[in-house]
Formats: structure tokens, C-alpha cells, sequence
């Protein structure tokens, strides 16, 4: 058996008196889209923050490509290869949508002459392809300070991809987009993915996303895995139908 | 879409402005002999002016430091010691070994303050700058106390110089310095480390998910503002001819943050369009308006922060009809 890209072993932490993860194992393979869907405050979100390293667990392990990363600081993480869009964008204000992602291009290749023009790197091209990407080169050279939520959602998602993960964990990608375009830019997210081989995980609460573009889903609850299998599968499974899609409807 | 391949390039709109600055530069390069009452005072303020640009780089990863006199003062004293061991060294020893000085402080306390953030990072800068004040003061039978140590005049270049031509190469040298570390900085601001160095103000999240250890970003911006300090601390020591233990006082720290703000928070020509206002206010003021100078010039301060907060840049930016960010972008 191959060593899985991304794994977990006995997650466990508690805030106060919340048991946000309790004991979650969980094997991702390389080249899927994983789904996690769950009720509010199940735990999800705080599962990728252990898996990045910005929380660490009392108990349990990360691996990530089998090396256990549980006790390294997110950049040694992401400088593995694990990158990450939040549930709250987390750009930089004072900067353009361009120049977020200049930064982050920057980052990825050390770039040190103190000489050069950060618009001049050579990834500016790449980056401008990128956002055209994500259906936001309108706005490339607005502050994000300016942009709607939906915007900095989705040049959050761009800046992680400018990381050329082999990872990208991301926190509800579309929330905040207008309905109309959810389709358009999660097809084109997965399919640059695919071509990428880049492989995700994301918490969705829109099911006809998970339906749609999710190879697995994974059902989040009270801080561990509910259930785990097919999107088909899941999403017509009764304690889901209960637990999660009643709620979220 | 199309419109983004072709991105604004700022180079175009700047010309009118940097003619501005060239000129400014000339009209100083000609005081020593329109006003050669204003040599010194003008050599004391771009001194001051470099130190200034030191802060103003924090400033732009949104940190305040209150106790940056340490790094001037540092440089000032390690050019005095030399000279008391090498008599007759070299300026440009002197400037080298003074800012290496600065330099290396600036690592050592460095390393200590990136792990802090606002108010404490800047108390942690003042309680260093007057830890090494007090060791000034106290230990009066190597760094001559409160009187300090003479700092006599060094060669140039291997030429010993009398007064008069010893003070206008120095004055010329502090023109230089600031047009090329000024430009440096500015160049700085601009490329990838230093935007880097920047984003600390707006996410410091972002950037560890970025890779980026947040506490080096800050590092390599403290590092450039000590070595700015240093420089300036140099020039102030040597064109003074003595250093005290007043170089490293945290009111010599403060006035920095006070020109840097008079300036126009975060401009690199704007401190020094600072420090030069500020000098000459102050010797005019405390000459015709006695103690009341100091008055004048915190009301002048309030009336920056509530009417101008671009500081003085930004009311010479618009005066010159031109748009206030420019340099600060
Ligand atoms: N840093 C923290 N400190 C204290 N409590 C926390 C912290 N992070 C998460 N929690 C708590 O842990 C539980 C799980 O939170 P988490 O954010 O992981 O849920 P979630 O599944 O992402 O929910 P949502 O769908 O609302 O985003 C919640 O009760 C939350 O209040
Ligand atoms: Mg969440």
C-alpha cells in the first residue's frame, strides 16, 4: 500500500469544556477532492487547523507524505507542500489582489535581490493567469480592502495556489460568492486541480457542490468522523440527511 | 480583462516629482555657499534624517520603536573608541566599523524584539536604548560618564584636513548618503522582501501560511533600520567631535518618532524633509521663542496628525499638484 499524502492518527483536542476533535483518524489519498461537510461547530475547521500545525493537538499525530509534521509550525508545513484558503480570507489588506499574489509567488521562490521591482518577479504573469483564473483579473490591482467577500474568497483560494501545493485545504471556498458563479469557478478550481495534481480537502456546506465536485465526502461530527464514502452514497444517507443537510436547509 | 495586461506602470507620472527632489538636492548642495551658516545645522539634520529613515521602515510594518537613539548612539561611541585606540583612523573606517557596530547591535536586540509586536515591542526597544545609556553613565572610567569621550577628527581618506574643508566634505558626504541610502530603502520598500517585510502590519497569519517566518520578515527590516541609524549616528558623532551618553537618551529616541511622523508616517523623503524642518525650527525657535519652541512644535504635530496625516510630504505632495501616495506606495 502507498503511503497516504495526508494522515491523521488520534486527533484529539478540547477548548473549555467542547471536545472540537476527538480521536479523528483519517487516511487522505493523493489525487481526490475530499469533501467535509458537518453540522456548525463540529470540528471542522479546527481539524485543518491541527493539520497545519496553528493548533496543536493534546493528543494524536500528522503525518504528512508519512513524515510527522504534528509539532512544526505552519510554514515548515507549508513549506512542505500544504497550502491553505481560510474560512475568513486572510490576504493582505494594505496590498493589491495583484500583489498578494506577487508576495506569495515571492515567498514560494525565496526571492531575496532587494533590487528588483516586486512587480517586475517573473511570476507576474503566472499570477495574472491565476486570477483570471478565479474570475477576479478585473480587480487586480484594487486593494482587497475594497473587494466583496466573495472576491477575497476567491483571491484567498488564488494565493494558496500560487504555493504550487500538493495540498490545498480549503475552508468553505465558496461561501460569500454570488450562487451564479459557485458553479463556474468550482469547475474550474477542480479541474485545475486536476491538471495541477494537486489534491484537496475542502468543508462545503452546499451540497449540490459536494455532489458535484467531491470525490469522497467525509461527515463531520461533534469532533470526529460520522461517516465517510461516496458523495452519492452520503448525501442519501438518513443520519446525513438528519444530521447535516436538515440543518444546513 | 484586457486591461490587465497592461498594468498602470508607475514610472511614467513620477518624473515631474522626482525633478522636484533633484532640485531640492541641488538647492542643498549649494547652502556651504549661498548660506554657509546653515552647513552644520543642515549636516546635523541629515544626520538626524538618516536615523529617521531607520524608524520609518518599521513604521511600515506598522512597528514603533521607542528606543532606536541605541543603534545612533552605538555607532557613535564604537567611532570614538576607535579613534582613541587607531588616533588618526580613517572616516571611511569609521564609518564602516560604526555601522557594522550599529549592525550587529541591531541583530543582537533584533533576535529579542521580533518576538514582539506594538506597545511592548516598543517599550522592549526603550528598555535596551536606556540599559545602554545607564552602562554609559555608570562606567564613567571607559565611556567618560556623562561628559562622554571627544571624538577627534579622523582623516579622510588618508588626508589630514583642517576644520573648514573636513566639514563641507562631510557635509557633501551626508548629501550622498542620504540621496544613495535613501534610494536604497525606497528600492527596498518595493522589492520582495521588503513588501514582505510590510505585510507584517495587515496579516502576520497569511504570512506563516505563506511559508514565511513573520519574526525573520521583521529581522531583515530591523537590520536596515539599525544599519540607517548607524550611519547617522556616525555622521552626528563625527561632525559634533564628541559623543555623550544623550545620543542613546529615549528623548533622542522619541524625536525620531516625532520627525518620522512630521514627515509623513512611512516616506522616506518625507523624514528627511523632516529632520530638515525640525533642525532649523528648533535652532530658529529656541534662539527668538525661548522655551516655548517645544510648544509650537507639538501644536504643529497635533495639527499634522488631526488636518495632514501624510505629514509634511504629503502637504509638499500636494502643493506640488501631484498625488500624495506616490513614494509611499
Ligand atoms: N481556538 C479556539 N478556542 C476555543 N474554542 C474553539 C477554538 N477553535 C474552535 N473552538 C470551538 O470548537 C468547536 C469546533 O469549532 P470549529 O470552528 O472547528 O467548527 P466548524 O465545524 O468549523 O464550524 P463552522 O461550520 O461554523 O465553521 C466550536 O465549539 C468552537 O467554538
Ligand atoms: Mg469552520
Amino acid at each position: 500500500m502507498t503511503t497516504p499524502l495526508l494522515e491523521t492518527r488520534n486527533l484529539t483536542i478540547t477548548f473549555g469544556g467542547v471536545i472540537a476533535a476527538n480521536d479523528v483518524s483519517l487516511k487522505i489519498e493523493a489525487g481526490r477532492n475530499l469533501a467535509i461537510i458537518g453540522p456548525n461547530g463540529a470540528g471542522k475547521t479546527t481539524f485543518l487547523n491541527i493539520c497545519t500545525g496553528w493548533i496543536k493537538p493534546r493528543k494524536g499525530q500528522v503525518l504528512f507524505q508519512g513524515e510527522d509534521v504534528t509539532a512544526l509550525p505552519p510554514r515548515k508545513i507549508v513549506q512542505r507542500g500544504v497550502a491553505r484558503a481560510f474560512q475568513i480570507p486572510q490576504l493582505f489588506t494594505e496590498h493589491t489582489a495583484l500583489e498578494n499574489l506577487l508576495i506569495a509567488a515571492a515567498a514560494r521562490d525565496g526571492m531575496r535581490n532587494p533590487l528588483i521591482d516586486l512587480h517586475d518577479t517573473p511570476a507576474r504573469d503566472e499570477m495574472l493567469h491565476l486570477l483570471e483564473m478565479v474570475n477576479c483579473a478585473d480587480v487586480a490591482h484594487r486593494l482587497v480592502v475594497e473587494l466583496s467577500e466573495g472576491q477575497r474568497k476567491l483571491i484567498d483560494i488564488a494565493v494558496a495556489l500560487a504555493l504550487k501545493p500538493r495540498l490545498l485545504l480549503m475552508d468553505e471556498p465558496t461561501s460569500g460568492v454570488a450562487s451564479s458563479e459557485k458553479d463556474g469557478i468550482m469547475e474550474i478550481l477542480i479541474t485545475a486541480l486536476a491538471e495541477a495534481k494537486v489534491t484537496s480537502v475542502f468543508v462545503e456546506h452546499d451540497m449540490g457542490i459536494v455532489q458535484k465536485y467531491a470525490d469522497e465526502v467525509a461527515v463531520w461530527n461533534a469532533g470526529n468522523v460520522q461517516l465517510r464514502g461516496a458523495p452519492a452514497e452520503i448525501l442519501e444517507h438518513p443520519d446525513v440527511i438528519r444530521d447535516v443537510i436538515g440543518e444546513v436547509a | 480583462m484586457s486591461s490587465v495586461s497592461t498594468a498602470p506602470k508607475t514610472d511614467a507620472p513620477k518624473h515631474p516629482k522626482s525633478m522636484l527632489w533633484i532640485v531640492g538636492v541641488v538647492l542643498l548642495a549649494a547652502v556651504p555657499f549661498a548660506v554657509p551658516s546653515l552647513q552644520l545645522l543642515v549636516t546635523f539634520a541629515l544626520a538626524k534624517g538618516l536615523a529617521v529613515v531607520g524608524v520609518t521602515v518599521l513604521l511600515r510594518a506598522g512597528q514603533v520603536s521607542f528606543g532606536h537613539a541605541l543603534f545612533f548612539g552605538i555607532a557613535a561611541y564604537a567611532c570614538a573608541f576607535l579613534m582613541a585606540a587607531i588616533p588618526g583612523a580613517d572616516l571611511a573606517l569609521l564609518l564602516l566599523v560604526g555601522t557594522l557596530g550599529a549592525l550587529l547591535a541591531g541583530l543582537c536586540v533584533g533576535l529579542f524584539v521580533v518576538r514582539y509586536r506594538g506597545i511592548f515591542f516598543g517599550m522592549l526597544n526603550l528598555a535596551f536604548s536606556m540599559i545602554f545609556w545607564s552602562i554609559l553613565e555608570k562606567f564613567y572610567h571607559i565611556t567618560g560618564g556623562a561628559d562622554g569621550i571627544r571624538l577627534p577628527r579622523p582623516t579622510v581618506l588618508g588626508m589630514a584636513l583642517e576644520r573648514g574643508p573636513f566639514e563641507l566634505i562631510l557635509y557633501y558626504l551626508a548629501i550622498v548618503l542620504m540621496v544613495v541610502l535613501g534610494w536604497v530603502t525606497i528600492r527596498w520598500f518595493a522589492s520582495p522582501v521588503g513588501q514582505i517585510f510590510q505585510t507584517i502590519k495587515t496579516n502576520e497569519t497569511r504570512l506563516e501560511y505563506l511559508g514565511v517566518s513573520p519574526r525573520r520578515a521583521l529581522l531583515s527590516g530591523y537590520l536596515l533600520s539599525a544599519l540607517l541609524c548607524g550611519v547617522g549616528g556616525v555622521l552626528m558623532g563625527v561632525a559634533q567631535g564628541a559623543v555623550t551618553p544623550e545620543y542613546v537618551w529615549w528623548v533622542r529616541s522619541a524625536e525620531m518618532v516625532f520627525i518620522a511622523v512630521l514627515g509623513g508616517a512611512g516616506s522616506v523623503r518625507g523624514a528627511f524633509l523632516g529632520a530638515l524642518i525640525y533642525e532649523i525650527v528648533r535652532t530658529y525657535a529656541s534662539a527668538y521663542a525661548g522655551d516655548i519652541w517645544q510648544m509650537l512644535l507639538g501644536a504643529f504635530l497635533l495639527i499634522i496628525i488631526l488636518f495632514a496625516p501624510g505629514g509634511l510630504i504629503g502637504i509638499f505632495g500636494s502643493l506640488a499638484g501631484r498625488a500624495v501616495k506616490e513614494d509611499a506606495k
